[in-house]
């Protein structure tokens, strides 16, 4: 199976602060890839050094057989996205951020369409397309997000925490979606996630990340194997630890892990 | 470049559908337009000015542009906190072409400014002397919402959050404004003002107007046309390579 991500000692440091520490790992195409650690390990450095937003400090990367730095525009044009924090225009109709969105992608205008109504039927907003999206609930917006992430036929979909303070009902619903269209339409799915059943649910593989560096990979049998773990969540706390992270690491906070990391942890 | 067409028209229609923003953006050129236009007139004329509403109304025209078209720019800040500026930076197009929809989008919202605020003007007693360089008038309109649009863009990319908005209102846009000609004749400053007034790119989009809707002639439309187009052209390479930077 051909590799649709291949990322070969990837580091990334702000100042002195090691973020990614050179990670390697790659991702099959057409597999549904789950990338876990706790708060500040390094997920969201990684999805946006791949996703091109941010430049790595050093190493090798390859998305859709594209380098992220030198040829930008071929990697943005393969991947789509749905970030951790809502990223639509709230004052333009759901229709209207479809629109934008396809445009901006080049898709073809009669193309555009088809896929729009197909994709909202979809995700069951046909009926609101011309609301605004300032009207939509958290469930609603998540919902948009995805189905036009969708829009352009990316090859590789990002999804950085998407079910994140949704309700049951939501969540399960958006999976289904996405594991549908990754299963029609050959789209390697790689997401992030602190909800270790969905984890275990939806991903063919599981790659686990703390302080910056691959702790673990594998399927989540493998990783519950090799923990001796029940299930899934003992096995990542095995893995990572019982300390509590900060979410948005202060310098303090960074000197500590400074410190954890000259001690060798 | 169909990018930069919908990136434009999403700031035409965000302008049109903020209503309250809209009034509330009118409220400040009117309120000089009655207060100085008609306050300072009678003392204008009596130094021998003649009408000071014909040489103030440009002046007021340009405000009315220029806080339009920098906080147009400036907007960037909002959208990076709403996360929309995501979804542009991580989009297939070059990133000239996202500053040049959002820039031109910004500046066609502050040029409708303009021509509203000269419309107020009209109704409150001001004249035309050729109706037939309206459309010129319009012209340095666009050239001035364009300079300071360019200005919010710059400003926009490099800002994380709002705090910064009023420093950059009061020790950039209203400096600009206040040290121009926009309010008074150049002639007879003091040197150093004169100097300030002369080296600001709003005084020649305020002198091409004043030369287009009063029948004046200031500095020679040719040599303002120049000034402002190279003035927008410089700003919107700067806006473009400090935009590029924004890492997400």
């Amino acid at each position: 199976m051909a590799a649709i991500i291949e990322v070969d000692g990837l580091v990334k440091t702000f100042g002195t602060f090691k973020a990614v520490d050179g990670i390697s790992f790659s991702v099959g195409e057409g597999t549904i890839r789950a990338f876990l650690g706790p708060n500040g390990a390094g997920k969201t450095t990684t999805i946006k050094i791949l996703t091109t937003v941010l430049a790595p400090t050093s190493g090798r990367i390859k998305v859709a057989g594209y380098d992220p730095v030198r040829e930008r525009t071929a990697v943005r044009r393969a991947f789509g996205i749905v970030f951790q924090d809502p990223s639509l225009d709230e004052e333009l109709t759901a229709h209207e951020n479809m629109q934008l969105h396809g445009v901006l992608y080049g898709v073809p205008r009669k193309e555009l369409r088809e896929r729009m109504e197909l994709l909202l039927r979809f995700v069951g907003l046909w009926e609101r397309r011309n609301d605004y999206v300032k009207q939509f609930s958290g469930g609603m917006k998540r919902r948009l997000e995805i189905a036009r992430a969708f829009l352009h036929q990316p090859r590789l979909l990002f999804l950085d925490e998407p079910t994140l303070g949704l309700d049951p009902q939501t969540r399960s619903h958006i999976w289904e979606f996405v594991r549908g269209l990754s299963r029609e339409q050959q789209v390697t799915v790689f997401f992030t996630t602190h909800a270790m059943e969905e984890a275990e649910r939806v991903a063919d593989d599981i790659t686990v990340i703390d302080h910056g560096r691959i702790v673990a990979e594998g399927t989540a049998a493998s990783l519950k194997g090799r923990t001796g773990s029940a299930t899934l969540e003992d096995a990542f706390i095995a893995l990572t630890g019982r300390d509590i992270r900060e979410d948005e690491a202060t310098p303090a906070d960074r000197m500590r892990m400074m410190r954890r990391a000259w001690r060798g942890r | 470049m169909r990018a930069v067409w919908i990136l434009w028209l999403r700031q035409i229609k965000r302008y049109a559908r903020a209503r309250t923003r809209l009034i509330g953006s009118l409220g400040q050129p009117v309120l000089f337009l009655f207060a100085l236009g008609f306050g300072f007139g009678p003392i204008y004329a009596r130094a021998g000015g003649g009408n000071y509403l014909e040489f103030v109304v440009p002046g007021i025209i340009a405000m009315g542009i220029i806080f339009t078209a920098v906080f147009g720019g400036i907007e960037i800040i909002w959208d990076r906190q709403f996360g929309f500026l995501k979804e542009t930076l991580v989009a297939p197009v070059p990133r000239l072409a996202i500053v040049l929809g959002r820039t031109l989008g910004g500046a066609t919202t502050a040029m409708l400014q303009g021509v509203i605020v000269l419309v107020i003007c009209l109704i409150a007693g001001f004249r035309i002397h050729h109706p037939l360089l309206v459309p010129l008038a319009v012209v340095f309109m666009f050239l001035i919402a364009l300079v300071f649009a360019a200005i919010g863009t710059a400003i926009g990319s490099v800002l994380r959050d709002m705090q910064g908005f009023q420093l950059i209102m009061n020790f950039l846009v209203m400096p600009l404004f206040f040290f121009s000609n926009a309010l008074f004749p150049t002639a007879g400053l003091p040197a150093p003002l004169r100097l300030a007034v002369q080296l600001n790119p709003l005084s020649y989009g305020v002198a091409g107007m004043r030369d287009a809707l009063a029948g004046t002639a200031s500095w020679g439309m040719a040599l303002d046309l120049a000034v402002l187009g190279g003035m927008a052209g410089v700003l919107l390479g700067l806006s473009s390579f400090l935009f590029s930077r924004i890492e997400a």
